[in-house]
C-alpha cells in the first residue's frame, strides 16, 4: 500500500505481484480474524449440534487408525440399534483435521485436537478467499478477483457456517466447491486432461466432505449440456468433461457412504447422460469433418436423437423397475417446497430447511445482492464459455437459496463473484483516466479499499481498456467512486456487525446482558452434561429429543436413543411419542428402550426460546406420522386453535410427559406473584395463587438434576415398583405415609438451591 | 488390466459405431419426414448408398490419418472390445463381484476417453483448438490421467 502514491507505470508493474500477494494475505487474515469473535468472547469450543458429532468422530479417528474408523460401529447412539458410523458419514472433514493434527505433531508442535477442529473453518475460509480470487480472475481480471476474494472473506452468508468452532462439513466444503469449479473452468479453457483429472481429484475430496457434492455433479453436466445446445461443442469440452466424469465417478464410489449411488440414483443420471451425449457428439463431429455429405449428417442427427430418447426411456424404465433409486425426499423438497411439510415432517422440522425469508438475503450478503444481477448482466454481454457456467450457477444457486435457508451458503460465492465483476467494471470505467485525486482518495480508506486501489493500478499499467461511455467530468467520477467507497465501508461494517451479533454464538454457551451492561455467561448445557458424565453409570441410556443427541454423545459421553443423524424416522417418532403421551403410556416405552434418564430443555425461566416446549409440536407431528390414532396434533391446541401452556392448556397437553417434566415444581420458584413462563409469556397455574390448580405430579420418573437456570432438566426413570404396584398407586401410598411428617421434600440436586438467587439476578 | 465402461456409454458408443449400417433399414421412414434439408436431396438413402458412404469414410480414414493416430485408434478399438466383453459377461453370467466389474468397466471407459482426448490433442488438424499443446504435453496429461484412473480402480476392485 505504501508503494501506491508513487505509482509510475514501470515500478507499479514490478510491484504488482508483491502487492497482490500482500493483499491476498491481508484478505485471508481478515477472513480468519473476523471468524474469531466466538473464541474471543467465549472460549475455544465446538459449537452447536452437528459439530459435536464431527468432533467426536475426529477424536475417534485420532485415537484409532483409519481402517477401524471406516469400520466403526457405534453402539452408543441410536440405542438399541447402533449406527454403522464409518459407513454413514462423509469422512473428509475428520480426515483433514486428523492429517493436520498428525502433521503438526510430526513438526513437534503439540496442538490439542480440539483446537485444530475449532480453527479449521477459519483457516479454510482464508483458502476459500484465495480460490475465489483465482476463479474470478478466470472470469474477468485480477482486480475483480481481489474484490471477490475480499467479499467472500467477510460475507456473512459464508461466515454463518464457518466461524471458529463451527466444525461442520461446510467448513471445508465451500473451499472445495470453489476449487473444483475453478479447476473445471481451467480444464475447459485449456482442454487439458491434466486439469480435468485435477478437477476429478478435488471432486473426490468434495464427495468425501459434503453431501452437497451433488450440486457439482449436476451443475457441470448442465454447463456442458448448455454449451452443446448453444452449438459451442469443442474438443476441449470433450476432453475436460470426459476426463472429469470418468475419473470423478470412479473416485466418488470409493467413499463408503456414497458407494454405488453414482450409477444407481437419479441425482447422478444427468451426468451420465451428458457423458454419453458427449461421446455421441464427439464421434459425429469427427465423422462430419470427414464426410461432407448432407444425407449423412441427417442420418447422424436422426441417430443421435433416437439414441438420446432411447437413453432417456431406459433411465425412466430402470427407475420404475427399481434398478435406479428414485429421487430422495430431501431432493423432492427442493422442487416442491410443500412436499416435506406434508410427507416428511422430520425434514421440515429442521429450521435450516425452511424456505428463506427475503430479508435474510440482504442480511447475509448486504450490498452484493443488488450488485449480483448487474454482474450476471455483464457476464451475458461477453458470454464466453466460462461465463455461461457462472450464469448457470447463479440461476441454480438463487433458486436453491430461495427454497432452503441453509443453501444461501452455496449462493454466497457466486454472489461475491458477480458482485465483484460488477463493481470492478464500474471502477474500470470510472478510473480509466487515472487522475491523481481518485487514486489518492482510494488509498486513504481502510481494508476494503485495497482492492479498488489495485484495480486502478491495473488501469495505470494499461491492463484495462474498457471504453469510456460515461461523462468525462471529474465530478461524475468523484460522485460514483465516492458513493461506492461509502457502500464498501458500509459493507464491511455490516459484515462485522452481523458476524459479531448473529453468527458467533456457540449455542452451547449462552451470553446475556446484565442490567449494568456486563456480559453474563449461561453455561447450563455443559453443567448438565458434565453432571451426566460424573453422576451416571457409564452405560446409562439418555433419552432426549434428537437435537441434543450429538451433544450428549460428545460432552456427556453417554448412550443416546436418537441423535441428529436422522436415518430412522420410526425411532425418532418413538421418542416423540414417549414425550407427548401420558405417563402411563410412556413408561412401557421407556422400559422397553432401557431408558435410564430423560433430558429436557426448558427455557421458561430465563426466556431461552429454543427449548423443548417450542419444539414440542414437531415431536407430536412426527409421532403422529407413525401412530395417527394415539397421538393427535389437534389435541394439543385449545379449542380456539392456540398453542397454550397456561391454565387454558388442553388436558392432553397438561398430561404429556414433556409438559410435566418441563413445569414440574416450576411454580414453587415464584412466590405470591404467580409463575410466568418467560418464553411464551403465559401464566402457569400455581397452587399458591390459584386454589383450583394442583401441583404437577410425576409418578414414573423422578427429578435427578436441574441446571442453574433450569435450562436443562434431567429425570431418572424409576424402576418397576418392588411390590408390583402401579407407580401412581405407590406414589399415593407414599404420600399418605408422609402426611404429617415432612411436607416439603428437599431439593434433589445441589443446583436447585442456587437457582432462586439466579432468578433474581437475571 | 481390467476394461470397462458404464452401461449408457456402451450403448451410446456401440450405437454410434453401428449406426451407419443399421440405419439403412430404418432410414426410409425416418428421413422421409425429417427436415427440409433432407427434402432437397432427391434420393432417400438406401442400403447401397450407406455402404458407399461407409466405404468412402473408410477410404478417407486410411488415406488421411497419420500412422501414430492409427495406433491410438487401434488401442481404442481394443478398449471398446474389452468393455463390450465385460458388459456381455456381466449381463450373461451375472455381476457378482460388482466392485470388480465396475472398476474393470470404469477403466475401459476411462482409458477410452483419455485416449480419445490424447488423440484429439495430438491430432494436427485440431491444433487451432488446443493452443500451446504439444503432443508431448498431451501425452503427459494422458499418463497423469491414467495413473489416477488406475489408482482408484485398483483401490475399488477389492
Amino acid at each position: 500500500m505504501v508503494l501506491l502514491p508513487s505509482s509510475i507505470p514501470q515500478s507499479a508493474a514490478q510491484a504488482l505481484p508483491l502487492l497482490k500477494a500482500l493483499i491476498l494475505l491481508t484478505i485471508a487474515g481478515a477472513a480468519i480474524a473476523s471468524r474469531l469473535f466466538s473464541v474471543a468472547r467465549f472460549e475455544s469450543i465446538i459449537h452447536e449440534f452437528d459439530p459435536w458429532f464431527n468432533f467426536r468422530a475426529t477424536k475417534y479417528l485420532v485415537s484409532h487408525d483409519f481402517y477401524s474408523f471406516l469400520d466403526w460401529f457405534d453402539d452408543r447412539t441410536w440405542y438399541p440399534l447402533g449406527r454403522v458410523t464409518g459407513g454413514t458419514l462423509y469422512p473428509g472433514l475428520m480426515v483433514t483435521s486428523a492429517l493436520i493434527f498428525h502433521t503438526l505433531k510430526a513438526l513437534t508442535l503439540p496442538v490439542d485436537i480440539r483446537n485444530v477442529c475449532v480453527m479449521l473453518a477459519p483457516v479454510f475460509s482464508g483458502l476459500t478467499a484465495y480460490v475465489t480470487y483465482l476463479f474470478t480472475t478466470e472470469m474477468k481480471d485480477e482486480g475483480a478477483g481481489l474484490l471477490a476474494a475480499a467479499f467472500i472473506g467477510i460475507a456473512p452468508g459464508y461466515i454463518s457456517r464457518s466461524v471458529a468452532g463451527s466444525y461442520d462439513n461446510e467448513a471445508i466444503a465451500i473451499f472445495l466447491l470453489m476449487l473444483t469449479f475453478y479447476l473445471w473452468i481451467k480444464a475447459l479453457k485449456l482442454g487439458s486432461a491434466f486439469w480435468g483429472a485435477l478437477t476429478a481429484l478435488f471432486y473426490f475430496y468434495m464427495v468425501a466432505a459434503w453431501g452437497g457434492y451433488v450440486f457439482i455433479t449436476n451443475i457441470i453436466p448442465l454447463h456442458a449440456l448448455v454449451l452443446i445446445i448453444m452449438g459451442r461443442y469443442s474438443n476441449r469440452l470433450y476432453v475436460a468433461y470426459s476426463s472429469w466424469y470418468s475419473l470423478g465417478t470412479l473416485a466418488s464410489m470409493q467413499i463408503p457412504f456414497v458407494g454405488f449411488l453414482p450409477i444407481r440414483s437419479s441425482e447422478h443420471m444427468g451426468a451420465l447422460g451428458v457423458f454419453g451425449l458427449l461421446q455421441l457428439v464427439g464421434f459425429s463431429q469427427y465423422i462430419r469433418a470427414r464426410l461432407p455429405s448432407r444425407q449423412f449428417k441427417v442420418l447422424i442427427m436422426v441417430a443421435t436423437v433416437g439414441l438420446l430418447s432411447l437413453g432417456a426411456l431406459a433411465v425412466v424404465g430402470l427407475t420404475f423397475t427399481g434398478v435406479i433409486a428414485p429421487w430422495t425426499g430431501r431432493f423432492y423438497s427442493l422442487w416442491d417446497t410443500g412436499y416435506a411439510k406434508i410427507h416428511i415432517p422430520i425434514i421440515a422440522s429442521v429450521s435450516e430447511h425452511q424456505p428463506t425469508a427475503w430479508p435474510s438475503f440482504l442480511f447475509d450478503t448486504h450490498m452484493l445482492i443488488w450488485l449480483f444481477p448487474a454482474g450476471v448482466y455483464l457476464l451475458f454481454q461477453k458470454l464466453r464459455d466460462e461465463h455461461v457456467f457462472v450464469i448457470i450457477y447463479a440461476i441454480l444457486g438463487s433458486y436453491f437459496a430461495g427454497v432452503m435457508v441453509r443453501l444461501i451458503l452455496t449462493l454466497t460465492p457466486v454472489v461475491c463473484v458477480c458482485g465483484a465483476i460488477a463493481l470492478s467494471t464500474i471502477f474500470d470505467q470510472y478510473t480509466n483516466l487515472a487522475t491523481p485525486e481518485t487514486s489518492g482518495e482510494e488509498s486513504r480508506d481502510g481494508e476494503s479499499n485495497k482492492e479498488e486501489s489495485s484495480s486502478s493500478l491495473l488501469n495505470i499499467s494499461g491492463l484495462a481498456r474498457a471504453p469510456i461511455v460515461g461523462i468525462f467530468s471529474p465530478w461524475s467520477r468523484v460522485v460514483v467512486m465516492g458513493s461506492f467507497l461509502v457502500y464498501l465501508c458500509m459493507f464491511v461494517q455490516h459484515c462485522t456487525w452481523v458476524t459479531s451479533n448473529a453468527y458467533s454464538s456457540p449455542s452451547v454457551v449462552l451470553a446475556s446482558q446484565l442490567p449494568d451492561g456486563s456480559t453474563h455467561i449461561i453455561d447450563d448445557f455443559r453443567e448438565a452434561y458434565y453432571w451426566l458424565r460424573k453422576n451416571t453409570p457409564e452405560d446409562a441410556k439418555i433419552m432426549s429429543w434428537w437435537d441434543y443427541g450429538y451433544q450428549i454423545g460428545g460432552m456427556a459421553d453417554r448412550t443416546t436413543l436418537v441423535d441428529n443423524n436422522t436415518w430412522n424416522n420410526t425411532h425418532i417418532a418413538t421418542v416423540g411419542k414417549a414425550m407427548s403421551s401420558r405417563e402411563e403410556v410412556s413408561y412401557p416405552i421407556l422400559r422397553k428402550h432401557d431408558v435410564d434418564y430423560i433430558l429436557v430443555i426448558f427455557g421458561g425461566l430465563i426466556g431461552y426460546s429454543g427449548d423443548d416446549i417450542n419444539k414440542f409440536l414437531w415431536m407430536v407431528r412426527i409421532a403422529e406420522g407413525i401412530w395417527p390414532e394415539e397421538v393427535q396434533e389437534r389435541n394439543f391446541f385449545t379449542p380456539r386453535g392456540e398453542y397454550r401452556v397456561d391454565e387454558q392448556a388442553t388436558p392432553t397437553m397438561r398430561n404429556s410427559m414433556m409438559y410435566k417434566m418441563c413445569y414440574y415444581r416450576f411454580t414453587e420458584l415464584f412466590g405470591r406473584q404467580g409463575a410466568v413462563d418467560r418464553v411464551r409469556n403465559q401464566r402457569i397455574p400455581s397452587p399458591t395463587t390459584d386454589s383450583s390448580a394442583t401441583p404437577i405430579q410425576l409418578n414414573t420418573v423422578e427429578e435427578a438434576f436441574t441446571s442453574e437456570n433450569w435450562i436443562v432438566r434431567i429425570y431418572k426413570v424409576k424402576d418397576l415398583d418392588i411390590f408390583g404396584r402401579e407407580h401412581a398407586a405407590a406414589m399415593a401410598f407414599e404420600e399418605g405415609k408422609k402426611r404429617g411428617g415432612r411436607t416439603i421434600r428437599a431439593p434433589p440436586s445441589g443446583g436447585r438451591g442456587k437457582s432462586k438467587a439466579r432468578v433474581l439476578r437475571v | 488390466m481390467a476394461p470397462k465402461r458404464t452401461p449408457r456409454q456402451a450403448v451410446a458408443k456401440a450405437g454410434a459405431v453401428s449406426s451407419s449400417r443399421s440405419l439403412a433399414t430404418e432410414s426410409p421412414a425416418t428421413s422421409g419426414v425429417s427436415t427440409p434439408a433432407a427434402s432437397r436431396i432427391p434420393a432417400v438413402p438406401t442400403a447401397a448408398d450407406t455402404s458407399a458412404i461407409v466405404y468412402q469414410a473408410w477410404n478417407s480414414y486410411v488415406a488421411d490419418t497419420p500412422r501414430k493416430l492409427k495406433l491410438v485408434d487401434a488401442f481404442m478399438v481394443f478398449l471398446v472390445a474389452v468393455g463390450l466383453i465385460q458388459f456381455v459377461y456381466c449381463i450373461l453370467v451375472g455381476n457378482y463381484p460388482f466392485n470388480a466389474f465396475l472398476s474393470g468397466f470404469s477403466i475401459t471407459v476411462g482409458q477410452f476417453v483419455l485416449t480419445a482426448s490424447l488423440r484429439m490433442q495430438a491430432n494436427p488438424n485440431n491444433s487451432s483448438q488446443f493452443e500451446k499443446f504439444t503432443p508431448e504435453r498431451a501425452f503427459a496429461d494422458f499418463i497423469f490421467g491414467s495413473l489416477v484412473l488406475h489408482f482408484f480402480a485398483y483401490n475399488f476392485i477389492n
